[in-house]
């Protein structure tokens, strides 16, 4: 009937009300007898409390309650959970400190939980905030990991004494000893990935509110995954029973990750609307946001690249320090082990690979996941090496990726994964003639001309996304399962409302997953609403996270699909005298084969509800079916980047001049939100290659670039005009062949941009973010050396 | 943001009295430095005295000799004023590069100099044209105005009125930004007066400072040329999270080198 959904441009059904005001975040949600918490946090990285003195503060004009450690405590609450147990090379389980909502007898980092005020209105909660009197006896604080180890540093935990969390290996280390004992050429670099803050554009909030009628709770918060939310929240740390608990994440603003956890404000104002009988909201001021949301990255690596004369990879060998800040947050442990060691193969054919990562407690906020999450981090360690060892070896940094791509699938790689499928030749190839490679000198020419450096850098990238089976992730340690649910609720009258685990913040679900439904249903995309972010409506959720929600909410849907056809089918039959195996479907008609005999969906499901001419002894009525999904293997996009950039070199100033991305992310259902997701992910890549960066003080452990003044996001005027373009080979193991594009950007730009300008310098590395005044250093040294 | 008393004078008189009467009165002009500190509890004014109401503070006269800009004029007007970019296209370029679009159409000459924030860029253009500050009691020269970081020659109760450019032969700002606040982490003043050279350096040091030697060269031969070669000492230059005193220091003279370059354009 209508043109085919699937790759269409469609317009984002959800820009309507995202563009004229009309959307629905925590902080619109206001309830009868709404109160307002303001929490107290810690001004030290690290101090004793020696005593709380609340009574000032609940002197104030409309304070109602104020509470602290010790009264979450008396009642019992538990500490944030962490979703996945690492196991050591000593076979030890990792250290697993309390992680109280509330600091109880010590803070361990600027912005930690103290106190929680709650008034009649956020302005009283906030004067009433500074009234609390707390005592503090400030300790030595440790910022830097690598410091963190060292004999005599500060001790965070009491059962992490050398402040280590886990050391944890993946690989064959024989192996790769005995391969770089036969090397012709070893490549070696040291590098720090900078620490980032993810700065969604919606700050977190929460807004929860007791029934005492059924001794119920609802809690609206920005989440990316509200069943997981409420999963931790009620099993772990209140105690509750899940069908008490509901979770909403109504229209949230980007998260980034930075949104996946469990945070103590969350259970805190849900905790307090039952003591207080009233619903208690928190909105996090921007202030608040630099200090307390999870932070990205933040690792120290050496690596080493083992190679034979011609340039072909034997070994890798990789050593990381992880900083996990003060405390685990939800999935911090999983992020710089299984989803960053297991990605160090890249897309070359290395065939031992070794790499060990000590995560440690620092004085800092905690790290986990954000956008990319082990994937950026892998990314760029592998890439760096490669385009270095290429330079080592005077070989053009294409042609050492040719020699060692991958090229036969499935391919199982020495770190665990197996890539289902992908043409990385043809990517690069088409990156190279996108990017005009071969005019590449002559630009360079005309650069110098005007007094400017310019240089090119690649990236060859590989991105897991959609982690999975449960089983296996299950025995890595993962505490909770990896599928998504989705629901198909097919109305009497022939429109569709769809439930999935999935959420949407930003990436534009309810029109892409509308798409996939309305295609195969033959329906128009109107007749069909997404319904996601409530655990009411939902049936279950893993939400969203690892660029997982095409590849694998979408199949759920795909699968619920699958069991209305087949129940379509048997109605059809029914309907039209007809055996169901004579049943065919296509778009949302249902033929009897060789006949010109056939009924639409909308007539299918009508009958379904108004079940007059129906095979009731044989067939439930209605039209509703639910899947669940649980994927048998990770989707793996993969892409070529090629960076070229610009530098001043009177003020070290870098313009990233052109920057070409071809990315393949097997099938694709709106190219429009893809080439977004990719933008997005692009710039959020340079930002971390050239501006932003996470500065805390090496002695007092302040946050130095708590604020956008002194945090360097990158704006439109910062980043060019990209030239994007996909190749497709179609994942194997899932019905839509997609694999997810949500991180690639991220994952690959960094090692593109900074490969681009050590060409552009002629160095072998620079730190990042390669700010003005870092290229300036490298040039003057340069020039000394000269 | 903590309570406070607000008042909308409508004459200079009147907010002259009430800057007094609080215990901690400030003037609101654009708000685009105080508001920001006072949400973020940094800053606690008992009043604020608010003075947008008051008209003859506002426009722009230019009689071909003096641009005289009133205090409460917005960045975007002056930016965008045909007689300062006939008379003074630098300092139109100057106004058009302060922070960005609604900083530009809120933000006004007056609050800025009473500010005096390092980074401003306002400052580099009073004090490279040798402007003169008007104030409901005085006339003060630039030399005179700026006397440290956030400190200025003004008085209690004081308060800019107008600002007063000669027209300079030929001048240029350059700037080089703060990537993440966009105020000047450089930005060079250079104006060639008729009489003589004046080079004005704002973001570097603690408060905007003319610079003597680039002076002393460019009056000499007014080239690029001339400043190339002269070094800013980084001593007592701000070195912070994005720039060390010595990336100001060497920043001052490439800014100063294309304000020249871009002054004979």
């Amino acid at each position: 009937m209508a043109t085919p959904l699937i790759g269409a441009r469609v317009e984002r059904k959800e820009d309507y009300r995202f563009l004229t005001g009309a959307g629905q975040y925590t902080d619109d949600v206001a309830l009868p007898r709404q109160t307002y918490a303001v929490f107290v946090r810690s001004p030290h990285a690290h101090a004793k409390i020696k005593s709380i003195k609340k009574d000032e503060a609940l002197k104030a004009p409309g304070v109602l309650a104020v509470y602290t450690g010790e009264d979450l405590a008396a009642a019992k609450v538990g500490g944030l959970p962490c979703g996945w147990l690492i196991t050591g090379t000593d076979g030890q389980p990792m250290k697993e400190p309390p992680h109280p909502p509330l600091a109880q007898g010590k803070v361990r980092y600027v912005g930690d939980h103290v106190a929680v005020v709650i008034a009649e209105s956020q302005s009283a909660a906030r004067d009433a905030a500074d009234l609390v009197q707390v005592d503090y006896e400030p300790l030595p604080a440790v910022v830097d990991a690598s410091k963190a180890t060292q004999k005599g540093a500060p001790v965070l935990h009491d059962i992490a004494p050398d402040n280590k969390c886990y050391t944890w290996a993946l690989g064959d280390k024989a192996a790769v000893d005995a391969a770089f004992a036969k090397a012709a050429h070893v490549t070696k670099l040291d590098f720090i990935n900078n620490r980032l803050i993810p700065n969604a554009i919606e700050p977190r909030a929460a807004n929860a509110t007791y029934s005492r009628a059924d001794d119920s709770y609802t809690l609206y918060v920005a989440s990316q995954n509200p069943h997981v939310e409420r999963l931790l929240m009620t099993a772990f740390v209140l105690g509750l029973p899940e069908h008490k608990v509901r979770v909403v994440a109504p229209d949230v603003g980007g998260g980034f990750g930075s949104k996946i956890y469990l945070y103590a404000e969350d259970v805190a104002v849900t905790w307090a609307s039952r003591q207080l009988g009233r619903p208690v909201k928190w909105t996090a001021e921007r202030s608040e946001s630099f200090v307390s949301d999870a932070h990205g990255r933040d690792h120290h690596t050496v690596a080493e690249m083992a190679m034979d004369r011609d340039g072909k990879f034997l070994a890798m060998r990789v050593h990381t320090t992880a900083n996990l800040g003060a405390y685990l947050s939800t999935f911090a442990t999983c992020i710089p082990t299984i989803l960053y060691a297991t990605l160090l193969a890249g897309q070359y054919t290395t065939p031992a690979i070794y790499c060990e990562v000590t995560a440690v407690f620092t004085n800092t906020a905690p790290v986990d996941a954000y956008r990319g999450a082990g994937r950026p981090e892998a990314t760029y360690v592998v890439e760096r090496l490669v385009e270095t060892a290429a330079r080592d070896m005077k070989l053009d940094p294409a042609e050492i990726r040719r020699r060692n791509f991958i090229r036969t699938f499935p391919y199982q790689t020495p770190v665990a994964l197996m890539y289902d499928t992908g043409n990385y030749d043809a990517t690069l190839d088409a990156a190279m003639k996108m990017a005009d490679v071969a005019g590449f000198p002559k630009r360079k020419e005309e650069a110098a001309k005007r007094g400017k450096l310019r240089g090119l850098g690649y990236t060859c990238y590989i991105e897991a996304c959609g982690i999975a089976p449960s089983n296996i992730a299950g025995a890595l340690g993962a505490r909770a399962g990896l599928f998504e649910a989705g629901e198909i609720r097919m109305h009497p009258t022939g429109s569709v409302t769809v439930f999935t685990g999935s959420h949407s913040h930003g990436q534009g679900h309810e029109t892409t997953f509308a798409q996939v439904v309305a295609d195969r249903l033959g329906l128009p995309i109107e007749s069909v609403d997404i319904v996601h972010g409530d655990t009411s409506k939902v049936l279950f959720g893993m939400g969203t996270y690892g660029s997982r929600s095409i590849a694998v909410g979408g199949t759920a849907i795909v699968k619920a699909l699958d069991k209305i056809v087949a129940k379509g089918k048997k109605i059809a039959a029914h309907l039209m005298e007809a055996a169901e195996t004579d049943i065919e479907f296509d778009r949302g008609v249902f033929k009897v084969a060789g006949t010109d005999k056939q009924k639409t969906i909308g007539e299918v499901a009508f009958a379904a509800y108004v079940p007059h001419n129906y095979p009731l002894d044989k067939l439930e009525p209605g039209l509703n079916e639910n899947a669940f999904y649980d994927p048998t293997n990770f989707t793996f996009p993969a892409g070529s980047y090629v960076c070229e950039v610009e530098i001043d070199p009177d003020t070290g100033v870098t313009k990233v001049v052109k920057f070409t991305a071809v990315d393949d992310f097997g099938k694709i259902i709106n190219p429009m939100i893809v080439e977004g997701q990719v933008h997005g992910g692009l710039t959020q890549g340079i930002g971390q290659a050239l501006t932003e960066n996470c500065r805390y003080d090496p002695e007092t452990g302040q946050l130095l670039s708590g604020s956008f003044t002194d945090y360097c996001i990158p704006r439109a005027d910062d980043v060019p005009s990209y030239q994007l373009d996909t190749r497709e080979t179609p994942c194997t193991h899932n019905p839509l062949g997609v694999k997810g594009c949500g991180e690639a950007g991220a994952i690959g730009a960094p090692a593109a941009v900074i490969n681009a300008i050590t060409d552009a310098l002629g160095v072998r590395d620079l730190p990042m973010p390669a700010t003005a005044e870092t290229v300036w250093k490298v040039i003057r040294a340069n020039r000394k050396a000269a | 943001m903590h309570a406070f008393e607000y008042h909308r004078p409508s004459s200079l008189a009147d907010a002259s009295k009430l800057a007094t009467k609080g215990a901690d009165a400030k003037l609101l002009a654009g708000g685009q430095s105080l508001v920001q500190t006072m949400k973020l509890r940094l800053s606690a004014p008992s009043d604020l005295v608010d003075l947008n109401a008051i008209g003859e503070l506002r426009g722009i006269k230019s009689d071909g000799k003096t641009v005289t800009i009133g205090a409460m004029t917005r960045h975007a007007e002056v930016a965008s004023s045909a007689d300062v970019k006939k008379a003074i296209p630098a300092l139109a370029a100057l106004a058009s590069m302060i922070g960005d679009r609604q900083v530009r159409h809120q933000g006004t000459i007056g609050g800025s100099l009473a500010n005096n924030d390092p980074a401003a860029d306002y400052p580099a253009a009073v004090l490279g044209l040798g402007a003169t500050v008007v104030t409901n009691k005085r006339r003060i020269e630039a030399d005179k105005f700026f006397k440290g970081m956030f400190e200025t020659a003004l008085e209690g109760g004081e308060i800019i009125t107008q600002v007063s450019f000669p027209v300079p032969k030929r001048a240029a700002y350059t700037k080089f930004k703060n990537p993440a606040s966009r105020f000047a982490i450089v930005g060079v003043f250079v104006a060639d007066t008729g009489s003589g050279v004046r080079v004005a350096v704002t973001g570097a040091g603690p408060s905007v400072f003319r610079q003597g030697d680039m002076e002393k060269a460019l009056s000499a031969r007014f080239d690029p040329a001339s400043v190339a070669s002269v070094k800013q000492k980084a001593d007592g230059l701000n070195s912070d999270l994005h720039a060390s005193a010595e990336y100001r220091a060497h920043l001052v003279t490439v800014m100063a080198k294309r304000a020249v370059e871009a002054a004979m354009k």
